[in-house]
């Protein structure tokens, strides 16, 4: 806060000042790059004051006029606007931009971390490169998304940045397992994995058999519509119908495959659902 | 005159000890009596007296007083009657207490009775009630209840080998880059709503799934909104819904606003969160013959067992249960809890109760089961 009043009080003295009539003048440069030296040429002769005020500098200190005053690197390391003003007799000011540098790093985020395979529009990425500064790179520059699995390319595309942001979305791939995300600019690369997981599952069937303490029943391998298995975990659940009532058991499917053990003993009709997917329904006689 | 007051307090306090020996009849409130403290019991001349004898002297837990009222011919030892009252294996009747009783007779003779008690415990998941016929039959001049053999799962010793599965999460570090590691949460859907008026007021429920596949932590929230767009009421479904979903299961959810009426309400906002959280996909617990009966009070009731297929004690079971009508829609969601913990490899029963005006309108039903287990949950 004190720090705004200052910058506020700077700029109202250099507004103050703009119009008087002086001996001295300054000259900014044109174009600053932030972290890298410039400096600001002064006409008239004798001692003045030099203000700067920037977005991380405020800094006053005395100068020899029709000397160039430099600014350090330093001085300069936030991007934005600066305001320069000089102050013999009277005061003068202007105005100046430093822009970002070259850009450093890359951060790059990616979303989501689980998609399901085969969905449309489904991972989405977006990549900010900064200077060394921390600086945003308004410039814009050209960002190479490259998307892969273990042994497929996925998406590869050339995105220039618009305001320092570019972003690609685009369909996660048919198999399960990591897909690598990689954004590059120049010698940067940012690396991100998304794990690509099964989808709903597809044709579930199961089958089923007597034993002596009543019916086992068990899926054949799940898997999704694109062939990968669904992970050890999931729910799948067997509801057996028979003349004693209902049973349900909801069982985790391990190394691709979901079973049971059902009490009943009488005919049952058993079916089957994960989530909100129905499989087949199987009918076993009764215990002889 | 100056031995009015000594006279007066000591006439008060004998008032109040007679009070207390005689006072404590049936259906009050829990009383910490210590075991065997010689309090006055009426004579159990009556089956209505033997009963409320025995009721109240569990009420006390003074089950050396309790167990003599119990008939001989019972069979049944002191400690078996103990673990019948107090639970065992940190079950909710570990944690309760009976609150209260009313009994009714049912039939009765000259040496024999068959009464019908309505029990009252008091549990951390709230008020729970119990219905049990009692038989009492008279030995000389006193009535005595006949306790039933009581049947304690027994799990031979055995070794069960389960390769369940579970889920751990491990936290990345603070000084991780902006966006190197970030997990997104589960993703959970609503997949049926349904809001209806009670008399309690109005209620909403549907059901849930897990479309993730790593397990999730999901709270259903539901804000009643009026023809304003103002917020009437929030609600969230506490403990009528399986919080913790593993992937692709499904639960029902309910959420109840006493006291309120759908005819306020223009729009219902659903609101379901989810997180991810450790879990376990052990213990398989089987849900078998279920059936809906008419019980002895004439309600609809869903029965079934709930089988423990692992090898993991689950000290309290919850079943909640959807009822659908021919369309497939959610017309009730039920639960209760099961006071008996449910041990390795065998079962216990259960019991939820449906609407009486919707027992015709139930045409299927689905039932999961929440676990609790100490030191697990």
């Amino acid at each position: 806060m004190a720090r705004l009043v200052r910058i506020c009080a700077v700029m109202g003295l250099a507004a103050a000042c703009a119009n008087a009539g002086a001996a001295q003048d300054l000259r900014v440069p044109d174009s600053a790059v932030a972290g890298e030296q410039t400096s600001i040429s002064t006409t008239g002769s004798g001692k003045a004051t030099f203000y700067l005020a920037g977005p991380g500098v405020s800094r006053k200190n005395e100068v020899a006029l029709g000397q160039e005053v430099r600014l350090t690197g330093h001085d300069l390391r936030d991007a934005g606007y600066y305001l320069a003003i000089l102050c013999s007799e009277t005061c003068r000011s202007a105005g100046f931009y430093v822009s970002a540098g070259k850009a450093a790093s890359l951060s790059f985020i990616v979303h989501p971390s689980r998609v399901p395979v085969a969905q449309d529009e489904a991972v989405n990425g977006v990549a900010f490169p900064f200077d060394q500064y921390r600086n945003l790179v308004l410039a814009p520059v050209n960002v190479n998304f490259r998307l892969n699995t273990k042994d497929a390319s996925l998406f590869s595309r050339a995105i220039r940045t618009q305001n320092g942001v570019a972003w690609f979305r685009t369909a996660s791939g048919k198999s399960a397992g990591a897909l690598q995300v990689v954004a590059s600019l120049d010698d940067l690369t940012t690396r991100r994995a998304v794990q690509q997981v099964a989808s709903d599952p597809c044709n579930l069937r199961i089958t089923g058999q007597r034993t002596k303490t009543g019916i086992l029943v068990q899926t054949e391998p799940v898997h999704d519509c694109s062939g990968n298995v669904l992970p050890d975990g999931t729910i799948v659940t067997f509801t057996a119908t028979g003349p004693e009532g209902r049973d349900t058991v909801d069982a985790p499917i391990k190394q691709g495959i979901a079973r049971a053990q059902m009490d009943s003993s009488g005919a049952t009709t058993i079916s089957v659902a994960s989530g909100v997917v129905m499989g087949n329904e199987i009918r076993v006689g009764a215990q002889p | 005159m100056k031995y009015a007051l000594p006279v007066v307090l000591v006439a008060v306090t004998a008032a109040l000890m007679v009070l207390g020996l005689y006072g404590t009849g049936q259906a009050g409130g829990t009383v910490g009596i210590t075991k065997g403290s010689a309090l006055h019991t009426a004579k159990a001349d009556s089956p209505d007296q033997g009963l409320a004898n025995l009721l109240a002297e569990v009420q006390r837990r003074n089950w050396d007083r309790a167990f003599a009222d119990v008939s001989s011919s019972s069979g049944i030892t002191e400690q078996a009657f103990i673990q019948d009252w107090m639970g065992s294996n940190g079950s909710l009747r570990s944690f309760s207490s009976l609150e209260g009783f009313d009994a009714r007779p049912l039939h009765a003779t000259n040496d024999e009775a068959q009464m019908r008690v309505r029990l009252h415990f008091s549990t951390p998941v709230g008020p729970l009630e119990d219905v049990r016929d009692f038989r009492l039959i008279r030995e000389a001049d006193v009535w005595k209840a006949v306790w039933p053999k009581i049947q304690v799962p027994s799990t031979p010793a055995e070794v069960i080998p389960v390769t369940f599965l579970r889920w751990d999460l491990v936290a990345g570090g603070a000084d991780e880059e902006w966006g190197a590691r970030n997990i997104d949460a589960p993703h959970v859907r609503i997949i049926s709503m349904n809001a209806v008026d009670t008399a309690a007021g109005a209620v909403v429920m549907g059901e849930v799934t897990n479309e993730d596949t790593v397990p999730a932590f999901v709270a259903v929230n539901a804000t009643l909104v009026d023809a304003g767009g103002n917020a009437i009421d929030q609600e969230s479904s506490f403990d009528k819904i399986a919080h913790v979903l593993l992937p692709k299961q499904v639960t029902p959810y309910r959420i109840d606003f006493p006291n309120l009426h759908l005819r306020n309400v223009k729009n219902v906002r659903m609101d379901e969160k989810a997180t991810l959280v450790p879990a376990s996909a052990d213990p398989v617990i089987g849900v078998m013959n279920q059936r809906i009966e008419t019980d002895v009070q004439g309600k609809s009731v869903l029965h079934g067992d709930l089988l423990n297929q692992g090898g993991q004690t689950v000290n309290i079971p919850h079943v909640i249960a959807s009822f659908y009508d021919n369309n497939g829609k959610v017309v009730w969601v039920s639960d209760g809890y099961v006071d008996r913990a449910l041990l390795p490899q065998s079962s216990q029963s259960f019991a939820v109760e449906i609407p009486k005006n919707l027992s015709t309108a139930v045409h299927s039903f689905h039932v999961v089961v929440n676990q609790y287990s100490l030191g697990k949950s």
